[in-house]
């Protein structure tokens, strides 16, 4: 068998060097694509945001024009959604889904490929669209018309880059979605599945339900920008909050396809950490599952403002107050994981904890920003970019960064510096706090997002947030450092370098060979 | 030797296709834009994105064609297709949703309010109803009335769905003519309710001053019964492909998921109509 694998692998005239990469089918190999894919398109959007923070040191316009400021929001928001958290999700999805079931490969090896390959078109769309005249869209990540109907060439770009992104989504998805339900290693039973593959099951029946209807509202976009349609224009009977809708229909549950894969992994770390089994594995599952539900029935919670019935704001308020308590459920759940358990704080876990503990500073503001009344007042104020970044940034992302401290053993067959590691963590999870803590104040205060200049008195909390960004941006240039020595040398990793670790992928050595589980595995 | 001939799940090895895939996406969503923006050369990017596309489609569906042909596919991978492709079909559900969903606001919440007392200001007179061009667009249009081509188009969809079926009960009883026969007729049906379309279209443009541009009557119009006759247009090539498959033999009694395939995909183009003429032509 080892043999015939040697064979099939260097035989075949199967390319090797740059063509490896280009035309792999294998899981392994996509996943590390994807997550370089999505570390690249880190650095691009990362050094975006230090460009805003620049100019939001002080009030008045210093570095950039206030169009091309709005390009770079724009261009941070969707680069960071769809070019960094969803393709690392999708890398982990490869790398460990097929691990932690037992099965040989994804179910569809080609596709996979493809939903991979078409990612870097969709970002030379994007990058192309900024040096066209009129720059790149600048109407925000949301692409609310009537301001992005009004664009030039670069709009058009932008569509069609988020049509590509969203093929790509439902490729992964299909594939995720198949390899997990078909092909599990005799005995795994659904209930037996390691909590992130129940998360990342879940995001892929949204991530299918939900980026066609994405892909609609921007078809619409397109045809009214060039066709002539009046789907959101008053003149002909339509209307521009209709794309409210659809975009937000789309996007409330997005946010879920961000932050649930998150879960998954901090649900895998915790439990390792701790020595414990996970609390509650049954009520995660089912946790998961109705924030999966309940995240079609609250979007109209972003328009708030557009003018809605009373019973329409009441509805979605409540609607939305209500996600919060299978929230609830989880966070109570790592906590009684850790209660009493012999925990140790090498880097996954300090990152795990961090999440917990910041994720639900931000599920708190959210809850804030859910009360109608309140949210009036707040909405499109800084308080909003606090509150998703702290969902997003220490709660998606650092769920990345745990994930990847935990797995790298696994993937490169040495152990990182863990020095170096808690310094990226420490470093990270202080700067961040410095960054985004204030712009909760600034948006109380009622300092609005997406402007390159503002009043004098929020001078003082912008220029913390500012040095807390450009520390944040510096630290994770360690983060590169610590991964690349890994790759490259180290201490030998076990089979299994976490004592507490439990799972399938645990039982390949590290490196985990090239091809796993040929043979399923019999569960228990 | 590879794993694959274990008896094991078909694990295929590495492939150029999917990278053309790519280049032949970026070729054609590049050269749409160059060519909606009447940049010079725009077209030809368009176009080699397009036969690069074809190309791709014809190759790598051609080499999955081989495989299945080789008996390489074990049960499982063909248990996992019907998963995928369940999944596929219920995203394009949803895709459709997302135009349904602006059809029924724009008739249920934006009409009646642009003729609210909020809005007699900025648009005095407008009395709003359905079918309407908006309160700003002053050139008037006929809409398409239900019964006729429409009511047609009905009942050639609807037809085609049991000569698909009954080309099935053919293949399952290893009947090939009444397989063939059946492909043929759902085929043809299939072409004829496109030609239909493309004729009521004509009509529309030329006679009843129904257009893209005829407000967000004309938008839910084009944009609901276009993306349904992609979805026929795709799905007849579909057939086509199957009908020429069944024809060079392939397929048996017991295993033949190709053309079950195809023939979800028929049933839910049409499910999709009858939501389009009772919605969108009728009500
Ligand atoms: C307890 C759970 C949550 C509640 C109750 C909640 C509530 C809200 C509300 C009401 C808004 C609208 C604020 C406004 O625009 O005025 C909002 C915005 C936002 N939320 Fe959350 N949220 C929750 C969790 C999350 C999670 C988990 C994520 C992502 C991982 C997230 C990402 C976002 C984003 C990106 C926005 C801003 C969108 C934009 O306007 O650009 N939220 N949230
Ligand atoms: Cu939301």
């Amino acid at each position: 068998m080892q043999a015939h694998a040697l064979e099939h692998e260097h035989g075949h005239g199967a390319p090797s060097g740059l063509m490896r990469w280009v035309t792999t089918t294998n899981h392994k190999d996509i996943g590390t694509l994807y997550l370089w894919f999505a570390a690249v398109m880190f650095l691009l959007a990362g050094s975006m945001a230090m460009a805003i923070r620049a100019e939001l040191f002080q009030p008045g316009l210093q570095l950039v024009s206030p169009d091309f400021f709005n390009q770079l929001t724009t261009l941070h928001g969707l680069i960071m959604v769809f070019g960094v958290i969803m393709p690392a999700m999708t890398g982990f999805a490869n790398w460990q889904v097929p691990l932690m079931i037992g099965a040989p490969d994804m179910a569809f090896p080609r596709m996979n490929n493809w939903s991979f390959w078409i990612l870097p078109a969709a970002a030379i769309l994007l990058v192309i669209s900024l040096f066209l005249p009129g720059g790149a869209a600048a109407a925000g990540w949301t692409l609310y018309p009537p301001l992005f109907i009004q664009g030039g060439i670069s709009y058009d770009l932008t569509i069609f880059a988020i049509h590509i992104l969203g093929a790509s989504s439902i490729m992964g998805s299909l594939n995720i979605i198949t390899t997990i339900l078909n092909m599990r290693a005799p005995g795994m039973t659904l209930m037996k599945m390691p909590l992130f593959v129940w998360t990342w099951l879940i995001t892929a029946f949204l991530l299918i339900a939900v980026m066609p209807v994405l892909a609609g509202a921007v078809t619409m976009l397109l045809t009214d920008r060039n066709f002539d349609t009046h789907f959101f224009n008053a003149a002909g009977g339509g209307d521009p909050v209709l794309f409210q809708h659809v975009f937000w229909f789309f996007g409330h549950p997005e946010v879920y396809i961000l932050i649930l894969p998150a879960f998954g992994i901090v649900s895998q770390i915790i439990p390792t950490f701790a020595r414990k089994p996970l609390f509650g594995y049954a009520s995660m599952v089912y946790a998961t599952a109705s924030i999966a539900i309940l995240s079609f029935l609250v979007w109209a919670h972003h328009m708030f403002t557009v003018g809605m019935p009373a019973v329409g704001q009441l509805y979605f308020m409540y609607a939305t107050m209500l996600i919060a308590v299978p929230t609830g459920v989880k966070v109570f759940n790592w906590v009684a994981t850790m209660w009493r358990g012999s925990l140790t704080f090498e880097t996954p876990m300090l990152f795990a904890i961090a999440f917990v503990a910041l994720f639900t500073i931000g599920g708190f503001t959210g809850l804030v920003l859910a009360m109608a009344p309140v949210d009036i007042q707040l909405h499109d104020t800084y308080y909003v970019v606090a509150h998703f970044h702290y969902v997003l940034v220490s709660g998606a992302l650092f769920a990345i960064y745990a994930g990847v401290y935990y797995w790298l053993p696994k993937w490169t067959g040495h152990m990182y510096n863990e020095t170096l590691g808690k310094w990226h963590f420490w470093l990270s999870m202080i700067s961040f706090n410095v960054l985004f803590f204030p712009q909760h104040f600034l948006g109380l205060a009622g300092m609005p997002r997406r402007i390159p200049d503002y009043a004098v008195q929020f001078t003082e909390f912008n220029m913390i947030s500012s040095i807390g960004g450009f520390v944040f941006g510096a630290s994770q240039i360690l983060m590169l450092i610590v991964v690349l020595q890994c790759i490259r040398g180290g201490r030998k990793a076990e089979a299994k370098p976490w004592e507490g670790a439990q799972g399938l992928e645990w039982t390949v050595p590290s490196p985990a060979p090239y091809h796993t589980f040929e043979t399923p595995p019999v569960v228990k | 030797m590879s794993a694959q001939s274990h008896g094991g799940y078909y694990l295929p090895a590495p492939s150029y296709w999917p990278i053309l895939g790519s280049a032949a996406l970026l070729g054609l969503t590049l050269g749409a834009t160059l060519f909606i923006h009447q940049v010079a050369g725009g077209g030809w990017v368009l176009l080699a994105g397009f036969a690069l596309l074809v190309w791709m489609l014809f190759g790598w569906f051609g080499q999955v064609i081989g495989e299945s042909e080789q008996g390489l596919y074990n049960q499982q991978v063909d248990s996992g297709f019907r998963w995928s492709m369940g999944w596929f079909i219920f995203s394009e559900v949803m895709f459709f949703a997302a135009f349904f969903g602006a059809l029924f606001y724009v008739r249920t919440l934006s009409v009646p309010d642009l003729t609210s007392a909020n809005n007699a200001l900025l648009w005095p007179g407008y009395t709003g109803g359905w079918p309407t061009q908006g309160p700003g667009i002053k050139e008037a249009f006929e809409p398409m009335g239900a019964w006729g081509i429409p009511a047609w188009n009905t009942l050639i969809l609807l037809s085609s769905g049991v000569t698909v079926t009954w080309a099935h009960w053919g293949l399952k009883r290893g009947n090939r003519t009444q397989l063939i026969a059946g492909l043929i007729a759902t085929v043809a049906l299939g072409l004829l309710f496109l030609g239909l379309q493309a004729y009521e279209y004509h009509h529309a443009y030329t006679e009843l001053g129904l257009t893209l541009g005829a407000g967000v009557y004309g938008a839910t119009f084009f944009m609901l019964t276009g993306f349904h006759g992609l979805h026929v247009t795709l799905g007849t090539i579909m057939l086509i492909t199957i009908l020429g498959r069944s024809l060079a033999g392939h397929f048996t009694p017991e295993r033949h998921f190709a053309f079950e395939a195809v023939s979800w995909y028929w049933h839910f183009v049409d499910v999709v109509w009858l939501g389009l003429f009772i919605f969108v032509y009728w009500l």
